[in-house]
């Protein structure tokens, strides 16, 4: 498998304190692979860095083997869709204008939307489950419709890295499975697929891989049965799990 | 073009704000048909550059104001905000306390613009690198603080009555005196701030999910920084050196048009420099209308006397303003 990013020696700041680092880190195309960790343990930091977002003060991350400040800022946007934990929009557009944002990347100035634009953003509309949202006002959606839009929006760069920020955050456990399958058939489909996300149980069941941060470290990286395994559980979220996460059988009705 | 109908609309608006700015206040339309040269004159030396330089006056503030509300990502930014009509009123202030503006008419255009660019500067100073629109907005609140109190010193000591008066009167904001010289300054002037202004639009559009996100869309934000204030700074020197200083279209004339193009902050753009350039010739329409004999009402003091409450109306009909 070949590796998408190459992280070596990166140490990420914020002032003083030590937001992310770690020696090595690589992370393979089409996997599926979770951040998990407590509230504060770097996971944004992480994908932030990945995305580009955040230049560590020292280290060097590679995407595809070419060192990521490199890259242009539009052809890194077109090789990287990513999806801020933050789901709010500025102003009340229409859902269809938010999922257009993916295709602006690709756009050439003065030109509007090309046919195979066009084609993208039906395919990721739909892929989303966001069909039948496109011509409502955005802020007149529920939580799990704009999560579907916002997901729309990055699937629609048709990029081979998908990084995401706690997709599943505030979506009810229905989103939350379908959101995960979105994922998991990207993964599937040959993309670099990597979330930061809160809840174990569904990491548990989708992920290829988990890695487990604490206070800036990647403490635990592995198949989910071998990350959150009991000790760590014990120690970087407190939890008394003996048997380790089960992963929910539960499927959408 | 999605907004060609808006655009025709506003720009008929344009046209009867302009027809009004001809025929208001007494104008002799039986002697120029008769072919009398006084009013032929005063159609085209005194009338017509009023109302081009109106128009440009108002087109310079709207679109500024909606770019800057663009990319604050808030319904109350706008030229006077990130202190650069205040920077830009600084400079031309300069040139009258130390008398340089009765030198040339390109004296004043010339520091009111050096002004606008010396705050945009001094804003992306004090901002540094990679700010927030929080920092910037805070920084603009500073930058424009400093000009004011550095235009008060100047009328404070004032080497002369006279000179005191002038910039009192034009810091009321006003297109009396105006002469195809002021256009042809600021024309040239507003029209390079606007059009690099217009080239922030998808940018603008990519920021209403977030700086996180527009930067990872291929959004340079420093880039995106550095054309809207050197925009801004063309746009509102120019406007603010032959108009003196007018606040609130800049602030209004977005708000009303932003529900017209589905609040989309790049279609904006456009439509809110043909709204503002109605509004100003409208505006000063009224002000000759309402004006006595021997005391001219300013227009920046209408324009603020009307606008703030109307503003004030929409704040409290919309009801809710973006974080």
């Amino acid at each position: 498998m070949t590796a998408r990013f190459e992280l070596d020696q990166v140490h990420c700041r914020y002032g003083e304190r030590t937001a992310f680092e770690t020696r090595h880190l690589s992370i393979a195309a089409g996997e599926l692979t979770a951040i998990v960790g407590p509230n504060g343990a770097g996971k944004s930091t992480l994908v932030k860095t990945l995305a580009g977002l955040i230049t560590p003060v020292h280290g060097e991350i590679r995407l595809d083997g070419v060192a990521l400040h490199r890259f242009a800022d539009r052809e890194r946007a077109r090789r990287i869709a990513y999806l801020p934990a933050d789901s709010r929009l500025a102003w009340p557009l229409i859902a269809v204008r938010v999922v257009e944002l993916g295709r602006y990347p690709f756009l050439k100035p003065l030109h509007g939307f090309t046919d195979e634009d066009g084609e993208y953003l039906d395919d990721a509309i739909q892929r989303a489950g966001a069909t039948g949202l496109t011509a409502r006002r955005f802020d007149e959606l529920s939580s799990g419709e704009k999560a579907r839009i916002l997901l729309a929006r990055a699937l629609a760069t048709n990029a081979g890295t998908l990084l995401l920020d706690e997709p599943g955050a505030a979506l009810d456990p229905r989103h939350q499975l379908a959101v995960m399958k979105v994922l998991q058939e990207e993964a599937r489909r040959g993309v670099c697929t990597v979330f930061a996300g809160h809840s174990l149980e569904l990491v548990s069941r989708f992920a290829d891989r988990v890695l487990v941060m604490d206070q800036g470290r990647i403490v635990a990286d592995g198949p989910p049965r071998e990350a959150l395994s009991p000790p760590i559980l014990s120690d970087v979220f407190g939890l008394d799990a003996p048997e380790g996460i089960t992963p929910p059988d539960w499927a959408m009705g | 073009m999605k907004d060609i109908r808006l655009i025709l609309i506003l720009s008929g608006v344009c046209g009867l704000a302009g027809l009004a700015g001809l025929l208001v206040d007494g104008f002799p339309v039986a002697a120029l048909r008769a072919g009398d040269e006084t009013a032929w004159l005063l159609l085209t030396e005194l009338r017509l550059p009023r109302i081009a330089l109106g128009f440009l006056v108002g087109a310079a503030l709207g679109l500024s104001g909606a770019a800057l509300q663009g990319y604050f990502r808030n319904p109350l930014a706008d030229p006077g905000v990130i202190g650069v009509s205040a920077s830009a009123g600084l400079g031309a202030v300069a040139a009258l306390y130390f008398g340089l503006a009765s030198l040339s008419a390109l004296i004043l255009p010339v520091t009111a613009i050096a002004g606008a660019a010396l705050g945009g500067t001094a804003l992306l100073l004090i901002a540094g690198r990679g700010a927030t629109a929080t920092s910037l907005i805070l920084s603009g609140v500073a930058v424009g603080a400093l000009a004011n109190a550095l235009v008060a010193l100047a009328m404070n000591f004032s080497p002369n009555p006279w000179a005191l008066s002038e910039i009192a009167y034009w810091l009321m904001g006003s297109l009396r005196n105006s002469s195809w010289t002021e256009v042809r300054i600021a024309l040239p002037l507003v029209a390079a701030g606007a059009a690099i202004l217009l080239t922030t639009a998808r940018d603008l559009h990519s920021l209403t999910i977030g700086e996180d996100g527009a930067r990872a869309l291929g959004v340079n934000l420093r880039g995106l920084q550095i054309r809207l204030i050197a925009g801004t700074a063309l746009a509102v020197g120019a406007a603010v050196a032959v108009a003196g200083a007018i606040g609130f279209v800049g602030l209004v004339v977005p708000h009303l048009i932003r529900p017209r193009v589905q609040h989309e902050p790049s279609r904006l753009l456009l439509p809110s420099a043909l709204g503002g350039g109605a509004l100003l010739m409208t505006a000063d329409a009224a002000t000759r209308l309402v004006s006595g004999d021997g005391v001219p009402l300013y227009l920046g003091v209408m324009t603020a006397i009307l606008g703030v409450p109307f503003f004030f109306h929409l704040i409290r009909q919309t009801g809710r303003l973006a974080p």
